[in-house]
């Protein structure tokens, strides 16, 4: 089963709901913790995981025969990302604007353009106190996220339990993340900020047809209007964290929930017991 | 023209909170929301809409059936995985067009995709551009740069030397769009492991980018030791911290009620965001 962490809104808390999650199921059952937000990677500051191995993400960029080439221009015809430009008797590449379709080299007709291979980011696997952990790690300066979170994505496969952290957001890298996933879990606040952002996550999420719950977290503080969206729009309310300052202290020197508060482990067995339901429960009238 | 956007590479750090007020406090500019795919700043600024715009960027392979002869060429050449069964996954495809150009019954069109809408509106801070990325699209980098763009051309019509722009969280394309040739970046950065971690990455992006950057430490009390820590970085980095502002639920019933929290609350938090403008209104 893979359930995505997803929020809309930053610094709402999935980095502290997947950690906790994974945290409270792995003593009795097989998972594994994918960190999808590439950009801002943070599971790995609480789980602390002995990394074990990495594979570079790399983009095939077009690298042009001078030899061979003949000025033509098919190349920058067919790019449509303008990362290739002939100016008079040179060819220039811009390998930062590529995307890696191949156009380019395919369609040269004097076969003058190969590819090399750019990094743009990494991949790192090992092991977290008994939980299977992976991420994915852009590099700084680079702008395309999505790359490295199919890469990432290629390690979803699991006989257990599969937790993947989304990048916050409802663009081309939180979809790359959660698509796939059996259950989205949206981590929300309850203010004005939290519920707009849960809307478009919400959006998103049923675009995808994927089901989802929400936790909500810092409750206490805010409004009901979260709540009321909730319930108007039929989607379930997990789990509530409350705003304590406690937790936002253990948050803050990288202690998840689970650990610092032992009591909230049974409270995310729960959640995940009501996500399995959910996903059972759909699993049974596919098969019907 | 000085352009100052906000930043912070973790999401959720107080960005918005802080744009809200500088809007407040800030004469003679013009605003810019450059989160277009969760933006947030309207809900405090309450704006008045005056133009609305489609955003077009971006194309969409589309493949006419009554042509395609099931030969599966484009299944087999295209990266993104974005064609099964002859059909194109409108989420998957990357636009890049490949497709069409080997399609040997030339069934495969690509068709212009409209990915949002940005808005020119009036707030009672001043004039302010926004957009909204349609749901699961891309090109967010480019709805960014047509915000700054908008924002720059109303700024020169009236006269306004300038533009404050709420920035996206993270380090990838909308953040390098919203950062590319400004004049400052002010990061908002909170005093825990993965603020300190994030913050990091996009003073890296910063550097690379070559922009100066300041750093403002949010919700600075809640973790002394954190802090230091920002303090001691900065110090090493050269950047300078602007404010320290500590910790206060009013900065979230300013959120409930729709209002930046220096027009709402006296203390400590406003005190601070008003000499962080102070410190860095003057280039």
């Amino acid at each position: 089963m893979l359930i995505s962490i997803a929020s809309g809104k930053g610094g709402t808390g999935k980095t502290l709901v997947a950690t906790s999650l994974a945290l409270a199921l792995k003593d009795n059952r097989k998972v594994k913790l994918l960190d999808g937000d590439v950009e801002e990677p943070n599971d790995h500051l609480f789980l602390k995981p002995d990394i074990s191995g990495s594979q570079p993400v790399f983009i095939p960029v077009p690298k042009i025969d001078e030899a061979k080439c003949t000025r033509c221009a098919k190349c920058a015809e067919v790019c449509a990302y303008n990362a290739i430009a002939v100016l008079g008797e040179h060819v220039l590449t811009f390998p930062e604007l590529c995307h890696g379709c191949g156009a380019c080299s395919y369609l040269c007709p004097e076969k003058a353009i190969s590819e090399e291979q750019r990094q743009t980011g990494v991949v790192e696997w090992g092991n977290a106190d008994g939980i299977d952990f992976v991420q994915g790690r852009l590099t700084v300066g680079e702008a395309m996220a999505p790359p490295v979170i199919r890469q990432l994505k290629k390690h979803t496969d699991s006989d257990g339990i599969a937790i993947i952290d989304s990048p916050p957001g409802t663009s081309c890298p939180v979809v790359e993340t959660i698509e796939g996933s059996d259950f989205c879990l949206l981590v929300t606040e309850p203010t004005p900020f939290g519920l707009n952002d849960l809307v478009l996550a919400v959006e998103t999420v049923r675009q995808l047809g994927i089901a989802c719950g929400v936790v909500l977290n810092r409750a206490g503080v805010g409004d009901n209007s979260v709540e009321e969206y909730c319930r108007k729009e039929n989607i379930p309310i997990l789990l509530t964290i409350p705003l304590d300052t406690e937790i936002a202290r253990l948050y803050s020197r990288g202690i998840t929930l689970v650990e610092g508060l032992p009591e909230w482990k049974e409270k995310f067995v729960g959640l995940f017991q009501k996500i399995k339901e959910t996903v059972d429960a759909r699993d049974r009238s596919l098969k019907r | 023209m000085r352009e100052i956007v906000v930043l912070s590479g973790k999401g959720g750090t107080g960005k918005t909170s802080i744009v809200g007020s500088l809007a407040a406090l800030a004469k003679g500019k013009v605003l810019a929301d450059c989160d277009v795919d969760a933006a947030d700043l309207h809900l405090l600024l309450k704006p008045t809409i005056k133009e609305e715009n489609e955003f077009w960027s971006g194309q969409l392979a589309q493949i006419d059936e009554a042509k395609c002869t099931e030969c599966g060429l484009c299944q087999d050449l295209c990266r993104f995985e974005a064609i099964r069964d002859y059909k194109v996954d409108p989420i998957a495809c990357e636009g890049c067009g490949f497709c069409s150009h080997i399609c040997p019954t030339n069934a495969i069109t690509m068709k212009e995709n409209m990915s949002g809408h940005w808005f020119v509106a009036e707030t009672r801070y001043g004039p302010l551009v926004h957009a909204r990325l349609g749901i699961a699209q891309e090109n967010s980098g480019k709805l960014v740069a047509q915000v700054r763009q908008q924002a720059r051309r109303i700024a020169e019509e009236r006269g306004f030397d300038c533009i404050i722009s709420d920035g996206p969280p993270g380090i990838g394309c909308p953040v390098i769009s919203s950062l590319s040739g400004a004049s400052l970046a002010l990061m908002v950065a909170e005093p825990t492991l993965s603020g300190i971690h994030d913050l990091e990455r996009v003073l890296g992006v910063c550097r690379h980018f070559g922009v100066p950057a300041t750093v403002a430490i949010n919700k600075h009390n809640l973790n002394e030791e954190n802090s230091r820590r920002i303090e001691d970085y900065c110090k090493d980095q050269g950047i300078g911290v602007a404010a320290r502002i500590p910790f206060d639920n009013a900065v979230t019933e300013a959120i409930v009620r729709g209002l930046p929290v220096v027009e709402y609350a006296d203390g400590a938090v406003s005190r601070e965001i008003e000499g962080l403008w102070d410190s860095i209104s003057r280039p």
